[in-house]
């Protein structure tokens, strides 16, 4: 389980993120939705440590501390007791806690897919990168459970966006962490690769109980897919609960300025947002 | 050829220092340099001109080879890894700077006193690394836009530093030594010392800068996913980045302390090596600094050649080459979007 406390970021003199609160649950996918310029990227920076707080306290009940995906099935013992303070954690130790799937934009032209998700094994190797053949395994599986194997020998720079997205997926995958970030991966995908890309991601949330928190620009994807749904507003948490609770017509009218509907959906149990009267 | 890289480059250097050894004012033929060195081995006496040959060889041109190998070598090597670390395929010691402001520190260390001792040399590159650290923070903060360093940025603050530093060393050299030809040498990149003295104390700051860098290619490959990236995937990035900085300016200090500012070296060897053999830093660093040790060794021949007996300072002829190579892929990275 990630948590995350009173959290505040400014750039500058200007403050970003007011005292945001947030839980994430082992097993559970939590969708963060706002509009542009609300800070979904930035909290999702600021919990993965490549940003300065202001201040705040992101911690994670690790449920399973050095999670190993190739022993699968197995996610360590139930020890709720064990908190990391992830904030104070050194980069390398903080990367066996937290995995991060950004958006795949300009991808670097020389390393293969197989390289690439290699390098999500960083937080177990030492400075030199050296691998072993249990590395390898890792990889494998991690491009496996994305059903991106056949890349293996492809260049990373001449993927599709939804390839390039599944093959961060397994980077992330490979690191072996208890808690996945995901900033908005479905962005530049087509409608088959968000659906089944979310599938995927929720897939792996119920599978290997890991706590996954993926900011969405898309309302819909996020009523079908998350558990729970988290709303940032201008820097601060407006609401959090259930797709039902957060999707509603005020909420979301009053967060884009803009006037929608919830009506049923035809034929999932999910609410489908609508703009318009 | 992506197969085995490294014998493609040993050879390559092989070659280089064959040439480097046999050509000169006097010619000594590959059969006559077996003889010397069998006569070595062996411990047999050396008729006299073979004798001519060995003391030619031991006292002159051997010292050189090898300050030119190392000059080559740090000046690739610290040109891949600025390349990496700035994600700029025309990062190169020269064009940022670098070398420039390490060679401004030189000419300071050398201004006071040329010095010819073993600990008054020290001073030379210790002088030429400080300021080669001055030169690439002050270039990096002049170039930096936000969170980014736009390559044209970067190639003009480097560009603009490099002239101010050249005019002051000019000033420097011009004033401080009668020996006008040496100062030319110098600001031209060209190598005038002689014996083993300089190639002693380089070594030191090549074996901890190239050193490091070496061991750094983990670090430039994930760097080239940008910072944040890097970091998400568990690298230290300020102090990855800093260290690198540190090793890569070590070795372009040493780099330019006894043979001036040498262009293009640090663009060209980093570049074919990428093309030929692939841009995995683990590999290319290795490869970088091979491939500049013997480039630069075949560009000092061919200074040594052109206007016998009178000799080139080698930044000519590296520049002659280099300048055009910098404008196709200056042309390139454009096409590719690089800025």
């Amino acid at each position: 389980m990630l948590k995350v406390e009173g959290l505040s970021v400014s750039y500058g003199q200007r403050r970003v993120l007011h005292n945001v609160s947030l839980e994430v649950n082992s097993g559970e996918v939590t969708a963060l939705i706002g509009p542009n310029g609300a800070g979904k990227s930035t909290l999702v920076r600021a919990v993965s440590g490549v940003i300065p707080l202001d201040s705040g306290k992101i911690s994670s009940n690790d449920l399973s501390r050095y999670y190993d995906p190739v022993d699968s099935g197995k996610p360590g013992s139930d020890d709720l007791s064990r908190h990391y303070d992830l904030r104070s954690l050194p980069p390398m130790q903080r990367a066996r806690h937290l995995a991060v799937v950004p958006q795949a934009v300009s991808l670097p032209p020389a390393f293969t897919v197989w390289e690439t998700v290699l390098m999500g094994r960083t937080p177990y190797l030492n400075f030199l990168g050296q691998t072993s053949a249990r590395d390898e395994q890792i990889v494998h599986l991690a491009l496996q459970k994305v059903d991106a194997l056949d890349l293996s020998e492809r260049r990373v720079g001449e993927l599709s966006g939804g390839e390039g997205q599944r093959v961060l997926l397994a980077r992330a995958l490979a690191q072996s962490t208890p808690i996945l970030l995901l900033d908005e991966p479905t962005s530049n995908l087509d409608l088959h690769y968000q659906v089944s890309f979310m599938e995927l991601v929720r897939g792996l949330a119920r599978n290997d109980k890991l706590a996954v928190l993926i900011a969405l620009h898309d309302l819909n994807l996020a009523a079908r897919y998350a558990d729970r749904v988290a709303l940032l507003v201008a820097g601060e948490i407006k609401a959090t609960g259930t797709p039902r609770q957060v999707l509603t017509p005020e909420l979301i009218s009053d967060a884009y300025h803009l006037t929608v509907q919830v009506v049923p959906h035809p034929f999932m149990d999910t609410p489908l947002v609508l703009p318009g009267k | 050829m992506r197969r085995i890289p490294y014998l493609w480059t040993l050879l390559l250097l092989a070659l280089a220092i064959l040439l480097s050894i046999a050509i000169g004012s006097v010619f000594i033929s590959p059969a006559d340099l077996w003889r010397i060195l069998t006569g070595w081995l062996s411990a047999t006496s050396l008729s006299e001109s073979l004798q001519t040959f060995a003391f030619i060889i031991t006292s002159i041109r051997l010292p050189r080879t090898v300050l030119v190998l190392l000059t080559g070598a740090a000046l690739g090597g610290s040109g891949a890894a600025y390349q990496g670390l700035f994600r700029n395929p025309l990062a190169d010691p020269y064009l940022i700077g670098v070398a420039s402001g390490a060679g401004l520190g030189a000419a300071v260390a050398m201004s006071i006193q040329w010095p010819y001792t073993f600990w008054g040399l020290l001073a030379v590159p210790l002088a030429g690394f400080l300021a080669a650290m001055l030169a690439i923070l002050l270039v990096y903060f002049l170039a930096r836009l936000g969170k980014t360093v736009p390559t044209t940025n970067l190639i003009l603050a480097g560009v603009a530093f490099s002239a101010f530093a050249t005019s002051l060393t000019s000033f420097l050299m011009l004033r401080s030594t009668g020996e006008l030809r040496r100062a030319f040498a110098f600001l031209l990149g060209g190598f005038t010392q002689t014996g083993w003295n300089p190639v002693l104390t380089i070594l030191p700051f090549l074996a901890i800068g190239l050193g490091f860098l070496v061991l750094s290619g983990h670090a430039l490959n994930l760097l080239q996913f940008g910072d944040d990236q890097a970091q998400q995937l568990g690298l230290p990035v300020t102090r990855a980045k800093t260290l690198i900085l540190v090793a890569a300016s070590l070795a372009t200090a040493a780099a330019v302390s006894f043979s001036g500012v040498i262009g293009f070296i640090g663009l060209i060897v980093p570049h074919v090596m990428r093309l030929w053999f692939g841009a995995d830093y683990r590999r290319l660093l290795p490869l970088s600094i091979i491939g500049g040790a013997g480039a630069l060794l075949l560009a000092d021949v061919l200074a040594r050649v052109v206007m016998a007996p009178q000799e080139l300072p080698v930044g000519i002829v590296t520049a002659l080459a280099g300048a055009p190579f910098f404008l196709w892929v200056l042309r390139r990275a454009k096409n590719q979007g690089y800025w």
